[in-house]
């Protein structure tokens, strides 16, 4: 690993004071991602700000008819909420799958966001609970939010301090996990509400995104079989020695039914 | 150089080290405490599981100023003078290392296990076990003996 100077931030703004005062910095959060990109001397930043300490940073919450999840939340903290176990279970299920118990100490819901690794999981329920990602500057629909392989509409220098998920009548996460990795290869969340169905796929493409087509059949019938015949092209997706193209679009269609009927 | 204050197994502990500086480090070579493995230093085989403010977290995979303020227990925490803590005592019983290299990540990582999950089943064990690899593949009595110690931890 590089040398870097190391920061540590006590309240969101002293985090993006340090920001701009640095020449090439990193926010670090749980930093399972970032630590071992900056072993492998993928990346060299000047400085890491450790938002460690931001207490505000923490935290989940009921308001109104959402549940508000603030940034530096664990992906434990997560899974073992007795509000998201009640409101959105599938939320709780998704982060209960994420890594490992020890990753799952560490990692945090915004350090996973602001990557947008392809088979990052969280992403997925992002976008299918039409959430809003609330950083130090503005709101993001979901919609905006993912823009490409490790991209984001985030600025340089913008912190993602919360993210807001809208309570579904259902919802449902399947995923198809790399035998080693234990990432998804393909994970599809699926969310009700009312008549709106929102299905977002993640692994397969270079980040998360939706699928109309099962959507539109989805908001008639919210069953398996309303999908079943519907075939999902390979155009774009991500082909590796893990998993082809053709491979990843036809798990869309089966982790999309295991979804809905969980 | 950040300088940093912790609790490692109790005592009260300080140190400069690098920005850069793993936790792993820090207590293998500044504390010689290397009862904590490096196996893979890639994040994936969980050998240097160590306990930061009462969870099992990768100590290759933060920083050791990143720790600063916590409180630490690594594998030469657990026992308590000749009494060995009873998921060593399990892992002992049920001969549940072969070469031993991964056995301390798996004993606290096994103590994670079932401070979460106090009564887990066998398929519960081997899931939430994903995070450690053992290279000798002996997974069997390792699985026997967190069941072994989930019952006498209860106790």
């Amino acid at each position: 690993m590089y040398d870097f100077e190391y920061k540590r931030a006590t309240t969101s703004t002293d985090a993006t004071d340090l920001y701009s005062e640095s020449e090439d910095p990193r926010f670090l959060a749980g930093g399972m991602t970032l630590i071992p990109v900056l072993k492998q001397r993928l990346d060299q930043p000047t400085d890491l700000i450790d938002l460690a300490d931001i207490s505000d940073l923490k935290g989940i919450s009921l308001e109104g008819a959402n549940i508000v999840i603030k940034a530096m939340t664990t992906h434990h903290a997560v899974s073992d909420s007795e509000i998201i176990l009640d409101k959105i279970p599938a939320l709780a299920h998704l982060a209960s799958t994420i890594g490992d118990q020890m990753v799952r100490n560490r990692g945090t819901i915004g350090g996973s966001l602001a990557n947008s690794d392809p088979a990052a999981s969280y992403p997925s329920a992002v976008l299918s609970l039409n959430a809003t990602v609330k950083t130090d500057k503005r709101e993001i629909a979901a919609d905006d939010f993912f823009t490409g392989m490790f991209d984001t509409a985030l600025d340089d220098g913008e912190l993602i301090v919360a993210v807001s998920f809208p309570i579904p009548e259902k919802a449902g996460y399947m995923h198809f996990p790399n035998p080693a990795s234990r990432y998804p290869i393909v994970g599809s969340f699926v969310s009700k509400s009312a008549n709106i169905v929102r299905v977002a796929i993640t692994g397969a493409g270079p980040c998360a995104y939706r699928i109309p087509e099962f959507e539109t059949a989805l908001s008639s019938n919210f069953a398996p079989e309303a999908i079943k015949d519907i075939k999902i092209s390979d155009d774009g997706l991500n082909s590796d020695i893990h998993a082809s193209a053709e491979y990843r679009a036809h798990l869309i269609n089966v982790m999309t039914r295991r979804a809905i009927s969980k | 150089m950040p300088s940093i204050k912790m609790t490692v197994n109790g005592k009260n502990v300080s140190g400069e080290v690098e920005g850069r500086t793993l936790l792993v480090q820090f207590i293998r070579e500044n504390l010689s405490l290397t009862g904590t493995h490096v196996g893979c230093d890639t994040s994936q085989c969980g050998a240097c599981t160590v306990h930061v403010n009462g969870r099992a977290v990768k100590s290759c995979s933060i920083l050791a100023a990143n720790a600063d303020g916590s409180d630490i227990v690594t594998i030469e925490g657990l026992a308590d003078g000749d009494t060995l803590h009873p998921m060593q005592e399990a892992f002992r019983q049920h001969h549940a290392l072969q070469c031993g290299f991964c056995t301390p990540g798996m004993v606290m990582s096994a103590i994670g296990i079932v401070n979460d999950n106090p009564n887990p089943s066998e398929l519960e064990i081997r899931e939430a076990l994903e995070g450690n690899i053992c290279r000798c593949t002996g997974y069997h009595n390792i699985v026997l003996a967190i069941e072994a110690a989930a019952k006498e931890m209860q106790a």
